[in-house]
């Protein structure tokens, strides 16, 4: 039996398209933040340099609203995406 | 009840299924949202819609949860449409029934005012030929947070 240890990492409207990227896969590790994530992704390069603070990015964990603080657990689903702009 | 579709919904429908919603309604405010011609951009053609699905409709059922805390509601309708949606053409329907119409009328502004800031969609506009993800605005921020 395999234990599943991946986070799945997912990217919406103007960032999925400029990174295009909708959905990752990242292993786990402890102490791992949403926050620390957007930095990891950030030294990427390219259009992902965006991700350092650049541009306002929100986050959700397990589609609920939450601050770069959060740590991540395996089976997490996080999400990061531009301000909304719905109705 | 709440919606996320790419079809089109009838008003007049929304608002009979509220008139239906019990004796102790005396009251129904209703809002309808429609894509006009310009917003960041002018000449617009239509709009594209993107959302988050499972967390858009979680988020929507927290505000009803919330106006319902806040004031006397006892139905409401909230409907988002999503994909390519072409000048004109409804976007959001709100409708909220209550006993009185503060309440009414105070629910449905709540409801659409927080959806705007905190519900996972996304509006691209479209021109002849250009494309553009419309950015946040801060008077819908404002006018979100003149809530709390």
């Amino acid at each position: 039996m395999t234990t599943d240890n991946t986070i799945v990492v997912k990217f919406f409207a103007r960032l999925r398209e400029e990174l295009d990227t909708a959905t990752l896969e990242i292993e786990a590790e402890p102490g791992l933040t949403a926050g620390r994530l957007l930095q990891d992704l950030a030294a990427k390069g390219g259009n992902w340099a965006q991700l350092d603070g650049a541009q306002p990015v929100m986050i959700a964990v397990n589609q609920v609203m939450t601050k770069p603080e959060k740590e991540l657990q395996a089976g997490d689903e996080v999400a990061f995406f531009p301000p909304v702009t719905g109705g | 009840m709440i919606r996320v579709q790419q079809q089109d919904f009838d008003p007049a429908e929304e608002y009979h299924a509220l008139r239906d919603s019990g004796s102790g309604t005396g009251a129904i405010a209703t809002f309808t949202g429609l894509v006009r011609d310009s917003g960041d951009l002018k000449g617009v053609t239509g709009l594209f819609l993107e959302h988050y699905p499972g967390m858009t409709e979680q988020v929507i059922e927290g505000l009803v949860r919330e106006a319902s805390q806040r004031w006397d509601v006892r139905e409401a309708r909230v409907i988002h449409r999503i994909g390519r949606l072409a000048l004109s053409e409804q976007i959001v329907f709100v409708g909220v029934c209550s006993a009185h119409r503060g309440d009414a009328f105070a629910a449905c502004e709540f409801i659409m005012d927080a959806l705007k800031t905190s519900a996972p969609f996304w509006k691209k506009e479209i021109t002849g030929d250009s494309e553009h993800w419309v950015e946040q605005k801060a008077a819908d921020r404002d006018r979100s947070q003149s809530w709390d």
